[in-house]
């Protein structure tokens, strides 16, 4: 079913193996569809092999569906769950520098911190570091605010989500490193060899 | 005991009951080649002339056997070349597994000779892939390999062995436990309201139709297919892969459907009621303009790849699991039926159908490939393993070589690979050799991978080789009568002597130009334990029909003319 891309979000959240390649792998599915990935994060986990990744892209819920499906498919991606319909909390952090260099600014940047969960991580003569988390919907009403002083130069990490709640994403993945290392223990410790 | 990465690797296909692999030796796969000769008497190793032979040949294998076909290539170039086959297994779910050399760990991504990202290449055409960096992880990693390949969808996995782990030593531990994935846990059986949905629709049908695809066979799911069609006189129709999945001369078997397919099978797509699609997946040469497409009619869809279900036709009942257990639990709850007039309606359409068969023309002097394929069949007594190529003379066999058993027609469905069908007929005789092979190609793709005549005399594989020959592209010729006001470029050939090629390499020949000499030529080949090639010189600009041009409604063929009408 060709579906027109629509101008919606889909936030999608995946627990992988944290092995060499997965990225790829996840990325590739997007790039053969020609979809643009707004923002990826992946990280660590409190289980050592597992990473976690929230994906944020531009897709009707037809097309996200299909995503779902197909990242399922990949033989690195342990669970695949689309959060948008879910109660769940999203934050995203921006790093923003912005011009610092008359009273004027410095007053207007430390009046709009104030005012949202912002705080000044830096401050030389010219320029001024403000870390933000929120939303993303926050962190951009943020950005327009600060935009008329200056932005130097701006970073942000993406979305991160987690659903809210007793219904669990986890895993008691163990990768195949250390299942050999196991079997390599076990076999020494009996002294069999084969 | 101490094993080297490369004898690792021959132990683990032991241990996964390989007896044969087809390859190509070169630099970086070297130890593993110096470590077959200890393995020679229980590991016959098959010398390719091209490593795209290899991964034919291993995918031939696969379809023939259900198992899982093994091909070997070293770095770069050899890896490069198994590009065409890997896509070609995946599109067609051919369980194979690619072993290849790769450049020494501390080279890799300095561009080194022979250096290829064969991993990154690999990585949308196979349905996994590896690169082992540890040879403690090699015996581990074959299992692994090996178990993706064969079980829920099938399909091609590779696994990169660079030099240095191929001659590392590590303690060779087999795995002797199941392996477990939790990122990987195919389907299998169905819930029990999604089996009830599925009988209601069956229930409440009036014109119902099975689409079966080559999902029937990879379940080994052929008798509950038969007993589901038997028990509610609901018609079948097959896909191209699906042929097989039911005998085609069963009363309820309505033919192929989609581009090429029977008229008949396509009429009573549009107008039935209820779809049962049984592991088929909807490609665009089955169904035509999806917009269009069985309008009137509720689906059923299952398939063992949940990512095909509402992939390009919404199901009303989709159900992800394996065919047979599925089936199995679906059979006891369901009721008898007879759909007489639905069945008698499509009688009607076969009918007008059978008037317009090609066998029924007078051409005198002339011989057409549907003739040469029906006399095949006919000398086969219909029980040949037919492997083709890709064209006209492919949709030709479909049509005209009715196949009664599973796996006995092995062709390139999804990706339509031109030089497919002679090396994976050479991989088919090795897993089948009791089964009469028939390569049954055409002059261009032939042209292909006709290299491999060496490796079929080299090893004396006993496949038969038919060359059906137009001196065209014969279906991109018709494409071109059809859609480009004839302008036949870059579609007429000019080929060599195919007899003479095949005295070249030592293969018996016969060149068969009229009709009443094809009995002769097919019992010599029949005759003959070894490679046997004959070449038929057809008649040129042969037609294909029925044909749904590509992106057409299904029901707007182009009907083959009636004798007296062309």
């Amino acid at each position: 079913m060709a579906e027109a891309k629509i101008d919606s979000k889909v936030t999608v959240v995946a627990l992988v193996e944290n092995e060499p390649g997965v990225l790829n792998r996840i990325a590739s599915l997007f790039r053969r569809r020609a979809f643009n990935i707004d923002s990826l994060t992946v990280g660590r986990t409190h289980r050592p092999h597992i990473s976690r990744m929230t994906i944020r892209v531009e897709a009707g819920p037809e097309y996200a569906r299909k995503i779902a499906t197909n990242l399922q498919k990949l033989v690195n991606v342990i669970d695949v769950r689309i959060i948008d319909n879910e109660p769940h909390v999203e934050r995203d952090l921006a790093l923003i520098k912005v011009r610092n260099d008359d009273a004027d600014s410095r007053n207007t940047i430390t009046e709009i911190c104030d005012r949202y969960p912002a705080r000044i991580v830096d401050v030389g003569p010219k320029v001024a570091i403000i870390e933000m988390v929120g939303t993303e919907e926050i962190i951009e009403e943020f950005i327009e605010l600060v935009r008329p002083i200056g932005i130097v130069e701006m970073i942000r990490t993406g979305v991160v989500s987690m659903g809210r709640g007793t219904r669990i994403h986890d895993t008691n993945f163990i990768n195949r490193r250390a299942l050999v290392e196991a079997a390599e223990k076990a076999r020494s410790g009996n002294g069999r060899l084969v | 005991m101490k094993l080297k990465g490369s004898e690792i690797i021959m132990e683990s296909l032991l241990r996964e009951g390989v007896d044969v692999m087809f390859g190509y030796p070169g630099g970086a796969i070297l130890p593993t080649y110096d470590a077959m000769s200890q393995y020679e008497d229980r590991l016959h190793h098959v010398l390719v002339r091209h490593e795209q032979g290899a991964s034919h040949m291993a995918d031939g294998y696969a379809r023939a056997t259900g198992k899982v076909g093994v091909c070997i290539a070293t770095s770069g170039p050899g890896a490069t070349n198994l590009v065409t086959g890997l896509a070609t297994a995946m599109m067609d779910s051919s369980p194979i597994v690619a072993i290849t050399g790769q450049v020494p760990i501390p080279a890799i991504g300095s561009d080194a000779f022979q250096e290829t990202d064969v991993t990154g290449v690999t990585l949308p055409i196979t349905k996994h892939n590896y690169l082992v960096t540890d040879v403690r992880e090699l015996a581990y990693t074959i299992k692994e390999a090996f178990h993706i390949a064969r079980t829920g969808r099938p399909g091609p996995v590779l696994v990169d062995v660079p030099k240095d782990v191929q001659n590392a030593e590590a303690e060779f531990i087999w795995p002797e436990a199941a392996i477990e994935l939790p990122g990987y846990d195919p389907p299998s059986s169905a819930r029990d309201y999604e089996i009830d949905a599925a009988l209601r629709l069956i229930a409440e049908a009036e014109r119902p139709i099975i689409l079966a695809g080559h999902g029937i066979m990879m379940s080994g799911a052929m008798n509950e297919l038969r007993e589901l069609a038997e028990r509610t006189q609901i018609p079948v129709s097959l896909t191209l892969l699906g042929k097989g999945a039911m005998p085609e001369e069963h009363p309820l078997v309505i033919g192929m459907m989609g581009m090429h397919g029977e008229a008949s099978s396509n009429l009573a797509i549009q107008e039935a009621d209820l779809l049962i699609a049984l592991g088929m997946r909807f490609d665009d040469r089955v169904t035509g303009n999806l917009k269009t497409y069985a309008q009137n009619a509720k689906k059923i869809h299952i398939d063992i790849d949940r990512s095909e279900i509402n992939k390009n036709v919404r199901a009303d009942v989709g159900i992800a699991g394996d065919l047979k257990t599925v089936l199995t639990q679906l059979l006891p709850k369901l009721e008898g039926k007879s759909h007489q007039a639905w069945i008698g309606q499509i009688r009607d359409w076969l009918e007008d159908s059978s008037e317009r068969d090609i066998l029924n023309y007078e051409t005198p002097g002339i011989l057409l490939t549907a003739q040469v394929v029906n006399d095949i069949w006919k000398l086969t007594g219909g029980d040949a393993i037919t492997v083709t190529d890709v064209g006209q003379h492919q949709m030709l066999e479909a049509q005209y070589y009715p196949h009664q058993r599973p796996s006995t027609l092995l062709t390139s469905g999804g990706l339509g690979t031109m030089g497919f069908g002679f090396p994976a007929a050479i991989g088919a005789k090795f897993g089948q050799p009791d089964e009469d092979i028939w390569a049954i190609v055409g002059d261009g793709g032939f042209q292909m991978t006709l290299c491999e005549m060496a490796t079929a005399a080299q090893e004396n594989v006993n496949v038969n080789i038919a060359i059906i020959n137009n001196n065209f592209l014969g279906m991109v010729r018709q494409w071109q009568e059809l859609f480009f006001e004839k302008r036949y470029q870059a579609t007429p050939m000019v080929n060599p002597d195919f007899c003479k090629l095949a005295d070249a390499y030592g293969i018996p020949n016969r060149c068969v130009t009229q009709r009443d000499e094809i009995e002769d030529a097919v019992r010599f080949a029949q005759s003959i334990d070894g490679p046997t090639l004959i070449e038929f010189v057809v008649e040129k600009e042969e037609m294909v029909y029925p044909m749904v041009p590509a992106g057409a409604d299904l029901h707007d063929m182009k009907r083959r003319p009636k004798p007296g009408e062309a």
